[in-house]
């Protein structure tokens, strides 16, 4: 809900190191040595490379990536040793693989570069000894004095020291950093002189730092040989970098951060590459290639000497060795042969699969953008991918953390109705009322009774006053940084107190009697979420000194006077039920000597360059005591879209939904039950501060306790997991969900044993798991970056997402596997953190169940496919060893070798890696259980894979044989004459090709026309190519081998055969596999199929029931 | 790999088309094209394999290989074909002497005579084979050892062979035509075929050796130096294969349409084997008349210029009488392999009816209604 939290507890702002900036470069009296300090140019670097280091410090990269690593070492082989195959073979597509990459990264580069220039070379206007010099923006320097126009981007981080406005405030919008469209008001250092020119001053300030809403300084302003006039200095007079100036024609700034140092820039670094699970299964099976790979040339170099040893095999009389041969050293020749065979049978790992696996992964997101689905008319915008390396991650979530305010709800806050000393005052929008807030008699709506008029009037005020609202001047809209406030605002002004604005510290307010009431602001003691309440302290007209509070209920209730709580607590605690947000209101007469002291204290503490902080807050504290309650309000925030039915399907898909919250209790439980997440039969477990201190024991003791008592009720006593899959669906298991809050689960985290603390810690773990609905309330985003890191930490290694709006879900966004941004009305800090970012909640139902699995299925087959058709293709190679005397003769021609994996094979992958679609997107939507077949990595997972390898190695044994059994007579034309070697070799790829490429028909699901385009056109091809290439002899190639053999082939009888046979026979075992498949599979998908097809009437027909049942009598929320 | 995490243009607020980033429409907030393509909604076949579509196919690829493979079967043993290895390692064979005395050096050829009988006549034309066994025409070193355009009649490689055809390139500076390991080792046993009357007299029968080679081979792939005329001119400066006895141009003296590179034993033995038990096309005996069989049954004589050897490398030599059919030269295996299939399949196909008409009743429609 706020944004102001993103490091609360970060601790680290506590620098001890600060820098001195002299205003305007000038010296102070006070520093006799004036040392001009050293701070970097204000010049933004983002592109990497330049155009002298490009070309090695690119490759360098490039060739840091073990594969393309792998491919120069076997082309360095190549070209070194003595091998089998051509260097061009390998070196032509590593060569393709490194020129592209490099184009497209030199070309982002550039883009960069042109993008940090028009940056840098902005031109600015320094004013230097009073006069106005236009300078190109990077040449800016720390202590400059910068002067900005209306519209125009901040340089570089400055401190305001001068606005055109005559309140000493500037409006900036800070869109292009976090999103938020609102003009936020920065204020002028205070009492600094009007003349730029003859002011003295220094800035003392802290060093650099990321977070962009907090800034600590101290302004050293020397008058003539007066003392110097300190003044504190924070975040609201900072202009950060990249803001842009509204309202204002013009401001002067003294520049204290510059180029890679300004806030700006320190917040996009560091962005961690998040890398998927099915690539760790690449580079696992990629290891067994290895291991196969190695293997096999391993057993062929030492059966080459084994073989050699024989008299006369090693160097017959028509077959001798060359001088250089013979001259070379035995084990240098056992390595070169060992080398030269790793050579032959490397194609078995290909360069084209990551070529491949990148092409679908880039293309493949496009469908993600391009998806109308996902299109909001409302921000008129669609989904956005931020990285394309993680969609098939989303078919593979099994824990799902969601933020609740703009996640789960709409962030679209309405004033429902209010308690003022214990009567309730429900709005209701009675037909007479049609603007609501001009009505004299007020649309307080009695129920029973009424608290006193006075009593009302005041709460009135105090929702008028006690707020960070700003009157946006053209319409009359509210602007704040949080939708409660403005609720409430408006709430107040269908009671008859309108809000007028705030002038020069003076708050106005309409009241009932259309008079203007005029308070003089004397300060805002902001909201925080660690306090969880905001106060002001407003003069009135009369003189009276007011301190206006409002805030949880758990931290106002503390400070009010006791016998008030109960006539509130009830109202409170009613509404929370209810799934309202609730803050309860105070107030307090401070008397002249209570203000005066608060007054110095705060004043000291916002001068206090270090633990300002801590210093703030203990006098906020202490300020905000003894306090007199006045009454609560409530405010619905509405559930999203579709919230319920797409945590339900969520759910169903087998995926744990945890909510984290900094909301109370209370609030996030109903919102949890209203959409679902709890359902009537869910027990629920609590872990939170108000169990814990049930038992009037130690709070330690009675963790200790529940969590035993709970693990043993959700753990122990659970049936096995196995059945526990499908838990959800079957109602006779017991349901379990699980709350826990901030203050216990740092209890559980922190615990200062250290063997208590990881096994409260897996303890809890194993309870959550067991639960099918966790909540976690009152959590400040890092501990909910906290409980991602350890979910994802735990055993088995779960694949979590988490999804979230706001700026306090960055961290957790950034945690998990997957983040998913909102496009939310909290800003846009969460969409430029997350992986992809979708408009709405209801969306991700469709981006896990329906892109998520096809995007899973489509690489996982992609991945397994690549790896079976090279043990197909490399396996004859390696038979072919032991009938040709272990010499490393390839069985296939050069070309074919080189264009198998480029030509003949990959568009036909491809294609269906980017267009299958084995279930149709409907079905998978409305069948959510379909995604739990997936789940695990099920397709991924060594008993796929050893299929796949088992049916490449069958292939490639059935290949080699077949053919190797017909040519034990090679007069195979019917006029006598006989083929040889690389006839055999042609024949076997022709049924290579063709029976890969008909496997992957075989699994192909969805024939679109480009299918059908890519499959029968890369067969043609082939034919097409082996014609054109065997059908001339080519001058460039040494040796002819091939020529006229593809054709001969064709005009041989039993080679049709073979080929027909051998094609049939491999894809048999396939066929009827599918086939006795068929009871489980197609008979679901059928049945599905036709539920689909009577959909479009009733489109959530297998929930529908459920959910009306669950939530009829559970709480009244739900829209 | 594909999104940059750090784009300052756009940052600074003035977004950029030309981003890094992973999709277009990163910019553009105009509603995404509504296509069948993009929104993934091509019109698509859905094909679904159950048994009932499964079913007849086993049966129709059932019903056509089993007679094809039998058709296979049948043809196959039909082919006459008579084998016999002269290599001589026995005491006792016709060759035995020969075969201990071959080698390069010898200069008076040596002869050996092989009887054998023929129990059934040839009726066809008979092609003769001769088969080397152990014999590794398919080893890398030997089978690169070669320079097509040496063959192809490129004057400059005629004079200067690639160094593929070490060590077979030149001889004392001049260099080999044809070179390479190949050429060198080419197969020249002469061998004669006569037909032992009744009456005990020899009738030579008249072997062609036009048609051994392919024709393309013959006539593109394989190309004399400066055309067919005077090919001593054509050859001159070149040495002769340090193997063989006379130059290339003295392969056929007699028909100079098979001479020199041309010549089709030659390009026959060009073509290397694809296993080292092989057979290679040697001559045709092409059928007189429709009356008589080409060959009668009754005895034989073969007449062998011995000069291979054969035994170093522990290698066999055969000759081989076969007829031919439409698929070639006798081989069973795939006769036998269609039929196990097509059975195969068959009986896939009752297992499957039996299956699918007891456990499934269902509808067995072959798409999914899209």
């Amino acid at each position: 809900p706020n944004q102001l939290t993103l490091s609360q507890l970060g601790g680290d702002e506590r620098r001890v190191d600060s820098r001195t900036i002299y205003v305007g470069h000038r010296s102070c009296p006070a520093n006799e040595a004036f040392i001009p300090p050293k701070f970097c140019d204000n010049r933004i670097v983002s592109s990497k490379y330049t155009v002298w280091n490009f070309l090695p410090k690119n490759l360098f990269e490039q060739f840091r990536r073990i594969a393309n690593f792998y491919f120069l070492i076997i082309f360095l082989v190549q070209v070194i040793v003595d091998t089998p195959t051509s260097p061009v073979t390998s070196g032509l597509p590593l060569f393709f693989v490194i020129t592209v990459t490099a184009i497209k990264q030199g070309y982002e580069d550039w883009l960069r570069h042109k993008a940090d220039n028009e940056v840098n070379k902005y031109p600015v206007t320094v004013l230097e000894d009073g006069r106005r010099i236009r300078k190109e923006s990077e040449k800016i320097k720390v202590g400059d004095v910068v002067e900005v126009e209306e519209n125009e981007t901040f340089p570089c981080d400055l401190i305001l020291l001068q606005s055109s406005r005559d309140d000493d405030t500037c409006f900036v919008t800070t869109a292009s950093l976090d999103g938020e469209s609102n003009h936020k008001t920065h204020y002028t250092v205070p009492d600094t002189e009007k003349d730029l020119e003859s002011l003295n001053a220094t800035i003392e300030c802290e060093q650099p730092q990321p977070d962009l809403y907090k800034f600590v300084g101290r302004m050293h302003i020397y008058k003539n040989n007066q003392e110097p006039a300190v003044r504190s200095l924070g975040p609201e007079n900072l202009l950060l970098k990249g803001a842009t100036l509204k309202n204002t024609q013009k401001i002067c700034g003294v520049a204290v951060y510059t180029g890679m140092e300004t806030k700006m820039a320190l917040n996009y670094q560091g962005k961690s590459q998040k890398r998927s699970a099915v690539e760790k299964s690449i580079n696992a099976f990629l290891l067994v290639y290895l291991c196969i790979l190695v293997s096999k040339a391993l057993v062929c170099t030492t059966l080459k000497y084994v073989w050699q040893s024989k008299p006369g095999q090693d160097e017959p009389w028509y077959n001798e060795k060359t001088q250089r041969e013979k001259d070379t050293n035995l084990y240098l020749k056992m390595f070169t042969d060992f080398l030269s065979f790793m050579v032959l049978f490397n194609f078995i790992i290909p360069v084209s699969m990551y070529v491949t696996v990148e092409m679908q992964k880039f293309l493949g997101s496009f469908f993600i953008t391009w998806d109308k689905d996902f299109f909001d008319p409302e921000i008129k915008e669609g989904a956005l991918v931020n990285t394309s390396d993680l969609n098939e991650e989303l078919g593979q979530v099994e824990y799902i953390f969601t933020d609740k305010t703009g996640t789960l709800t709409q962030n679209n806050m309405e004033f429902i109705e209010c308690c003022i000393d214990g009567f309730q005052y429900k709005y209701r929008d009675a037909s007479s009322e049609l603007d609501g807030f001009c009505v004299t008699d007020g649309p307080v709506n009695k129920l029973q009774q009424k608290a006193g008029r006075e009593r009302e009037e005041l709460f009135l005020r105090a929702l008028c006053l006690c707020h960070t609202v700003q009157v946006k001047e053209p319409t009359e809209g509210f602007i704040a940084s949080s939708p409660d406030e403005v609720a409430l605002v408006k709430g107040a002004m269908r009671y008859g107190f309108t809000f007028l604005g705030l002038e020069r510290k003076t708050m106005k307010i309409l009241n009932r009697n259309n008079d203007v009431e005029m308070y003089e602001l004397l300060h805002v003691l902001n909201f925080d979420p660690v306090r969880r309440r905001m106060s002001v302290i407003v003069r009135a007209i009369s003189g009276d000194t007011l301190l206006f509070c409002k805030g949880a209920d758990s931290s106002i209730f503390p400070r009010v006077r006791q016998e008030e709580v109960e006539r509130i607590r009830m109202h409170v605690e009613r509404n929370a039920t209810e799934g309202y947000r609730t803050l309860c209101v105070a107030y307090k007469y401070l008397s002249a000597e209570e203000y005066a002291q608060a007054d110095a204290g705060l004043r000291e503490a916002r001068l206090a360059l270090q633990d300002r902080e801590q210093k703030l807050m203990a006098v906020y504290n202490q300020v905000e005591t003894g306090m007199s309650l006045i009454g609560a309000t409530a405010v619905e925030d509405r559930l999203q879209e579709e919230a319920a039915e797409t945590m339900e399907a969520l759910q169903g898909a087998g995926m744990k939904v945890w909510v984290l919250t900094g909301d109370k209790m209370e609030t996030a439980k109903s919102t949890c039950y209203a959409c679902r997440l709890f359902q009537r039969n869910t027990e629920l477990l609590e872990l939170t501060v108000r169990t814990l201190e049930d038992g009037g024991r130690k709070r330690e003791e009675r963790l200790h306790e529940l969590l035993l008592e709970y693990h043993k009720k959700a753990v122990q006593d659970a049936p096995p997991v196995k059945a526990a899959v499908t838990r959800s669906w079957s109602l006779t298991n017991q349901d379990y969900g699980f709350i826990i809050d901030g203050a216990t689960l740092s209890m559980v985290l922190n615990e200062s044993n250290e063997s208590n603390s990881s096994r409260y810690k897996n303890l809890f773990l194993q309870i959550c798991q067991n639960c099918t609905a966790v909540l976690c309330c009152r959590m400040a985003p890092l501990q909910k970056a906290q409980i991602v890191k350890m979910v994802k930490n735990s055993k088995g290694c779960p694949i979590t997402l988490s999804i979230g709006d706001g700026a306090n879900d960055v961290s957790m966004i950034l945690e998990a596997h997957v983040g998913i941004g909102i496009k939310g009305k909290e800003g846009r800090q969460a969409v430029r953190n997350s992986d992809y970012a979708i408009p709405k909640l209801k969306h991700l139902k469709k981006l896990l169940l329906a892109h998520g699995h096809l995007y899973y299925v489509r690489i996982a087959h992609l991945v397994q496919y690549f790896f079976y058709k090279n043990l197909c293709f490399i396996l004859p190679q390696f038979l072919y060893q032991f009938f040709c005397g272990y010499s490393q003769q390839p069985l296939y021609d050069a070309a074919y070798l080189t264009m198998y994996n480029i030509c003949f094979t990959s568009m036909p992958i491809l294609a269906y890696s980017l267009l299958e679609q084995h279930i149709c997107m409907e079905v998978l939507l409305d069948n959510a259980t379909l995604y739990r077949e997936i789940a695990k990595n099920a397709m991924l997972r060594w008993g796929p894979f050893l299929y796949w390898t088992l049916l490449g190695v069958f292939h490639g044994l059935l290949f080699f044989f077949g053919v190797r059994y017909l040519f034990s007579n090679p007069a195979l034309q019917d006029n006598g004459q006989v083929f040889g070697n690389w006839s055999y070799g042609t024949i076997v790829f022709t049924v290579l090709v063709f029976t890969v490429t008909l496997k992957l028909a075989l699994d192909t699901r969805h024939w679109t026309w480009i299918n059908h385009f890519v499959i029968w056109g890369s067969l043609a091809f082939y034919v097409f190519f082996s014609f054109f290439w065997g059908g001339i002899i080519w001058p460039f190639l040494r040796q002819q081998r091939l020529y006229f053999v593809f054709a001969n082939m064709l005009s041989s009888v039993s080679a049709w055969l073979v080929i027909i046979l051998l094609i049939l026979l491999s894809l048999l075992p396939e066929i009827l596999l599918v086939v006795f498949r068929k009871p489980r599979g197609p008979h679901a998908r059928q049945k599905l199929s036709q539920s689909s097809a009577g959909g479009l009437q009733s489109p959530r027909s297998s929930a529908r029931p459920l959910l009306m049942r669950t939530f009829s009598d559970e709480s009244n929320t739900v829209i | 790999m594909m999104a940059s995490s750090y784009n300052a243009k756009e940052e600074d607020g003035h977004p950029s088309g030309a981003s890094g980033h992973g999709g277009p429409g990163v910019v553009k907030s105009k509603k995404p094209d509504n296509t069948a393509f993009k929104q993934q909604r091509l019109p698509a076949w859905q094909p679904i394999l159950t048994a009932g579509t499964v079913l007849p196919a086993f049966f129709v690829i059932g019903l056509i290989f089993i007679p094809i493979g039998i058709g296979l079967f049948v043809t196959s043993n039909n082919i006459k074909e008579f084998e016999i290895d002269y290599t001589g390692v026995d005491m006792d064979s016709p060759c035995y002497t020969c075969a201990k005395n071959s080698s390069w050096n010898n200069t008076t050829p040596c002869t050996c005579s092989v009887d054998f009988t023929l129990e059934q006549p040839f009726e066809s034309n008979v092609f003769m084979y001769y088969g080397l066994s152990n014999f590794y025409q398919n080893h890398r070193r030997y089978v690169k050892s070669r320079d097509d355009s040496q063959l192809n009649g490129g004057r400059s490689a005629l004079m200067e062979p690639s160094k593929e055809c070490e060590p077979y390139r030149k001889t004392d500076g001049v260099p080999i035509a044809p070179c390479g390991a190949i050429a060198n080792s080419l197969f020249n046993d002469t061998l004669e075929l006569f037909h032992i009357d009744s009456n005990g007299s020899r009738n030579a029968i008249p072997l062609v050796k036009k048609g051994i080679a392919w024709w393309t081979d013959k006539h593109v792939k394989f190309r004399n130096p400066g055309g067919n005329n005077n090919l001593t001119l054509a050859f001159q400066g070149t040495a002769k294969p340090v193997n063989w006895r006379k130059p290339v141009y003295e392969l056929d003296p007699s028909d100079p349409e098979n001479n020199g590179f041309i010549n089709e034993d030659f390009i026959v033995w060009m073509r290397t084997a694809a296993l080292p038990t092989f057979r290679k096309l040697y001559r045709i005996i092409q059928k007189k008349s429709s009356t008589t069989p080409t060959l009668p049954s009754g005895k034989y004589t073969l007449d062998i210029t011995y000069n291979y050897p054969v035994l170093s490398f522990d290698g066999r030599k055969r000759m081989i009488l076969s007829t031919i059919s439409w698929m070639g030269g006798k081989n069973p295996f795939l006769g036998i392999a269609y039929i196990t299939v097509g059975s195969i399949c068959f009986f896939l196909g009752v297992v499957l009816l039996i299956i699918h008409y007891k456990y499934d009743t269902r509808n067995n429609s072959a798409d999914i209604p899209n």
